[in-house]
């Protein structure tokens, strides 16, 4: 691994490590460019993830304090935990469940395809499909995605037995076990899915897709590479012309550091990218970096989810098996006849017995709920990963009432749920109750909307720089030397799981970095 | 003796203990080392303690889960209240709502209790802390049937992950090859 200096100015900046900054990070040191990887987390391994679900969850979790508005169910259910991504090495592909949908080609172009719908911010991608289809085909490969390339499908799990057949009933005809970033051979130095059943806990057989175990040993393999753990970035600052020429970040032990830079690149899941950029407002971007166009923080998009469980009078075992390997997609549709805009997917999922009824049923207490959880070998579960439309008024901003660690102001995340969403989940929760129903299921059970742990959109990449923050490489628009480089640049969320999407354009946006660095603007 | 001088008595002496019999054949037998179990208190008094217990008995009714998983909800919500004085004065202050009698009041009598205060910062704090530990005790993990962490084991792929036979199986087409 690398020591840069602190005073080195030719390097590239990258914050967070997960889906897009370890990936970037990988792209652009085996292209012999210095890297800074800059991670507040510490750095498990295979062999110290715990496999105790509420220690996992305390070592892999971003438990750093948020505060959150608005009438969305998690404001209600989950007051202290708006939103549900990783503080690791590896970032949030650490604990992902794995599922890597394409985007399609018409949810590109969201607003063309869904016309004008009142109290959004729609806006088209200033991407085509074809384009992004390049980096999908190299994305898929390098991950080891399912049901692409010569990777075969995951076998059926007890679980998705259930969901086939109730969707079989109901007709529907694209339901297989998902294309996923699992390995259901050994491939690229990793073994194969054991089906454990513990993919949130961190994959202790490294089968699942993580830039833990991938990206970043093959950065660091490069020799560019200097990974910081433990390190919290807290300012990018900028010269007199204003281009970035620093990170500010507390290291390891708490002390305050400067990191020089050619290039910052903040990918710190779209919470805190748009936190920093708020935060590292100067006397010549008074509202935050990048934030001429009033979009940073804005349009942030969550993905409609939700649980259904159906409770059988047989075992299931539903936590025997990869959690979320198992899907319909004959929703993933426009069509307004349903009543509302965009498409979903219904997805494969359950949850360990200690989690269960802390997330996957959180008001419950007595008779009724003992019940359920004594039903536990008899549940089957299910989700909904639909399209969340933007709003402005939807956004990340700073909270000057409440301090982090540091005295810095926390991120507030405000949702109000747009009648277009609530339609979706009613339409889903209805179909996913019938698909149980059919089989004989004696009780349905609708849980809530979990902690988000889709955050995307929040500085959106757009055509014109008055609608974004971004242009189609993920360069903010304000400044040249500036990008973003996580799910913050998605223009909208699509019902496709996003870290597919992620991987192809940092891939994309390392390209291009290269090219600008050789050809001298950035 | 009655119910509110032993509560008297108990509180003058501040600290307490659970205590309690390993019921034969339960799961804990298999990895309690004596038949006599004990929690430690440090903020809650016996009587305490066993209202507390009452409490997570009534929001999480397993009549055939042993005692000891609901003491080490207890055992948790008194190192809660040890650590911090104003959460032991918010637990006094909720147990003093429900009063003497609660932990001897049937189930039907302890639920309306409990009913009243459920708005109250005490009743969720016990209600999340008893969901907390409780699930993730052995003595759940076997009386759920849960199997739990699966590595050490070679995973489920040849331990039932697919063996469910009620429902027809899934073409090979929409599934996959075993791997072994």
């Amino acid at each position: 691994m690398a020591k840069i200096d602190l005073k080195d100015d030719s390097a590239v900046v990258v914050i967070g490590s997960g889906a897009g900054g370890g990936t970037l990070a990988h792209e652009l040191t085996r292209r012999g460019i210095k890297v800074v990887l800059i991670e507040a987390g510490k750095r498990q391994s295979l062999d110290t993830f715990s496999q105790v679900p509420g220690e996992a969850f305390g070592q892999l979790t971003w438990l750093d304090t948020r505060t959150q508005s608005g009438n969305w169910g998690v404001a209600r259910d989950f007051p202290t935990l708006p939103v549900w991504h990783c503080k690791t090495v590896g970032g949030t592909t650490v604990h992902w469940t794995a599922s890597a949908p394409r985007l399609q080609p018409w949810e590109l172009r969201a607003n063309t395809t869904y016309g004008k719908i009142a109290d959004t911010s729609l806006i088209d991608w200033p991407i085509s499909y074809e384009e992004l289809e390049k980096y999908y085909i190299v994305a898929e490969r390098r991950m080891g995605v399912t049901r692409r390339n010569d990777m075969p499908g995951l076998p059926a799990s007890n679980n998705f037995k259930v969901m086939y057949a109730g969707a079989k009933q109901l007709g529907y005809k694209q339901v297989h076990t998902g294309h996923m970033a699992i390995n259901s051979r050994s491939y690229d130095g990793r073994g194969f899915c054991i089906q454990q059943g513990f993919c949130v806990q961190g994959c202790k057989m490294g089968a699942k897709w993580s830039t833990l175990y991938t990206e970043i040993p093959d950065a660091e393999a490069t020799g560019h590479l200097d990974l910081r753990i433990e390190a919290t970035a807290t300012r990018i600052v900028h010269g007199a012309d204003g281009r970035v020429n620093a990170l500010i970040y507390r290291d390891s032990q708490g002390q305050e550091q400067r990191q020089k830079a050619r290039v910052v690149c903040v990918a710190g899941n779209a919470v805190e990218t748009a936190r920093l950029l708020l935060l590292s407002a100067s006397s010549k971007f008074p509202h935050g970096l990048a934030n001429s166009s009033d979009q940073v923080g804005r349009n942030y998009c969550h993905q409609i989810t939700g649980f259904v469980w159906g409770i059988f009078d047989k075992p299931i075992y539903s936590w025997r098996g990869a959690t979320l390997a198992g899907v319909v997609e004959d929703e993933a549709i426009d069509n307004p006849r349903r009543g509302f805009a965009g498409g979903y997917r219904i997805e494969l999922v359950t949850l360990d017995l200690p989690t269960l009824p802390l997330v996957g049923l959180p008001y419950g207490w007595g008779r009724d709920f003992a019940w359920v959880m004594e039903n536990y070998r008899n549940l089957a579960g299910m989700f909904i990963n639909g399209e969340d439309l933007p709003r402005a008024s939807n956004r990340i901003t700073l909270n000057s009432n409440v301090r982090d660690a540091f005295g810095l102001p926390v991120a507030n995340i405000h949702v109000d749920e747009h009648p277009n969403d609530q339609a979706m989940r009613k339409h889903a929760q209805g179909q996913m109750s019938r698909m149980y129903e059919a089989i004989g299921a004696k009780r349905i059970i609708l849980g809530p909307t979990p902690p988000a742990t889709h955050n995307l959109c929040t500085a959106r990449m757009s055509a014109d720089p008055r609608d974004g923050v971004t242009n189609a490489w993920g360069q903010t628009h304000d400044i040249k030397n500036l990008f973003i480089s996580d799910g913050s640049v998605l223009t909208t969320p699509g019902a496709a799981n996003p870290t597919l999407t992620i991987v192809a354009l940092a891939l994309r946006q390392a390209e291009y970095i290269s090219q600008q660095m050789k050809a001298g603007p950035v | 003796m009655n119910e509110t001088t032993m509560h008297r008595r108990e509180f003058l002496k501040a600290t307490g203990l659970l205590t309690g019999l390993v019921v034969v054949g339960s799961p804990l037998a298999l990895i309690a080392p004596g038949r006599a179990w004990a929690v430690d208190l440090t903020a809650f008094t016996s009587f305490e303690a066993a209202t507390l217990m009452a409490v997570a008995r009534t929001i999480a009714p397993h009549d055939k889960l042993d005692d000891v998983a609901y003491a080490l909800v207890v055992q948790a919500l008194d190192s809660d209240a040890t650590r911090d004085g104003n959460v032991r004065k918010m637990f006094r202050e909720g147990l003093g709502r429900l009063g003497p009698e609660f932990v001897k009041a049937t189930e039907t009598d302890r639920v309306a209790a409990l009913k009243k205060v459920e708005s109250l910062e005490f009743f969720q704090t016990v209600r999340l802390k008893t969901l907390r530990v409780l699930y993730a005790t052995p003595m759940a993990y076997t009386c759920f049937g849960y199997e739990g962490e699966a590595f050490s084991k070679g995973g489920y792929v040849l331990r039932g992950f697919n063996d469910l036979r009620w429902l027809p199986e899934v073409p090979l087409e929409d599934s996959g090859p075993m791997p072994i």
